[in-house]
């Protein structure tokens, strides 16, 4: 299996996935499913210059990506799937055969409670995690490699920042 | 410090107060440099506050940690908003003090800087 790694991170390329995952996995490619990225031309010349010359970016639309998934995964090298939010990974796992969810980061906005230092959920979306591991998936929250993997039960039940 | 910031200097946790604080250890003009701290936020957070803090200090010129980082990420979006904008990513410390003893044009100053900061780094010990 090559996706090594099936990531929910709303700044989807940054520090942590290019250098705190992707080196030690070896990633040489990362296929970004976001539908406004996916159209547009800026945003996606930002985020290549964001990776190192080895590494390539894939840009999906969430409907291109279901077609395309079980292709990535018998590629040669290994890649990451990254997502911006849990709606687009529900559609993933719904539709894609992801089966292994990483929250990697959600942030602060208005109406979150804080459950981890890079996890911050509403209502809703603590539902919606909920709803992934409903549908077969096994999600854990886990920001870079060296940091234990948390359940799912447990990062809903935790409470970070007062 | 009283200067008038003429930088914003943004990364990840304490990166940049550590940053500053070393060159006002070393110069007496960290207040010429903002730091931004960034933890917990969300991309747009970032780039609102980096948005936020140019305006409130007239500064035009970005230091980021690291290039591929969220917070070059959200510079390259303010770039990108507000032209005369310069992002140098990667600061390191001999760059900040370059850019902080220079006078005049600090687009200029920070593009001088920046080679610098890549000029800086030397290696011993290591034998090929």
């Amino acid at each position: 299996m090559t996706l090594a790694l099936n990531r929910i991170d709303d700044r989807l390329i940054h520090g942590q996935v290019v250098v705190g995952w992707g080196q030690p996995l070896n990633i040489r490619f990362i296929v970004l499913v976001d539908d406004m990225v996916a159209e547009s031309d800026w945003e996606q010349d930002l985020y290549r210059m964001a990776v190192p010359p080895e590494m390539e970016v894939r840009f999906h639309s969430t409907k291109d990506a279901i077609a395309r998934l079980d292709g990535y995964r018998i590629e040669n090298s290994p890649g990451i799937l990254l997502t911006g939010d849990i709606a687009t990974m529900h559609r993933l796992v719904a539709d894609g055969n992801v089966r292994d969810v990483n929250v990697g980061g959600i942030h602060h906005r208005s109406g979150r409670t804080q459950h981890l230092r890079y996890v911050f959920l509403t209502p809703e979306e603590q539902d919606a995690l909920r709803e992934l591991a409903r549908l077969g998936a096994v999600v854990t929250a886990q920001d870079v490699p060296a940091a234990r993997a948390i359940p799912l039960e447990e990062l809903l039940a935790s409470r970070e920042g007062g | 410090m009283s200067d008038t910031p003429r930088a914003l200097v943004a990364g990840h946790a304490e990166f940049a107060a550590g940053l500053i604080s070393a060159v006002e250890m070393i110069t007496g003009k960290g207040g010429s440099l903002a730091p931004i701290r960034v933890t917990g936020m969300c991309g747009s957070d970032i780039e609102n506050l980096l948005r936020d803090t140019m305006r409130a200090t007239g500064a035009r010129v970005i230091f980021t940690d690291l290039h591929a980082g969220s917070c070059t990420m959200a510079a390259r979006r303010v770039q990108h908003a507000m032209p005369g904008v310069v992002l140098v990513a990667g600061v390191n410390l001999p760059l900040l003090l370059d850019f902080v003893l220079a006078e005049g044009d600090a687009l200029a100053a920070a593009a001088r800087a920046a080679e610098k900061g890549r000029a800086s780094i030397s290696v011993h010990g290591v034998t090929p």
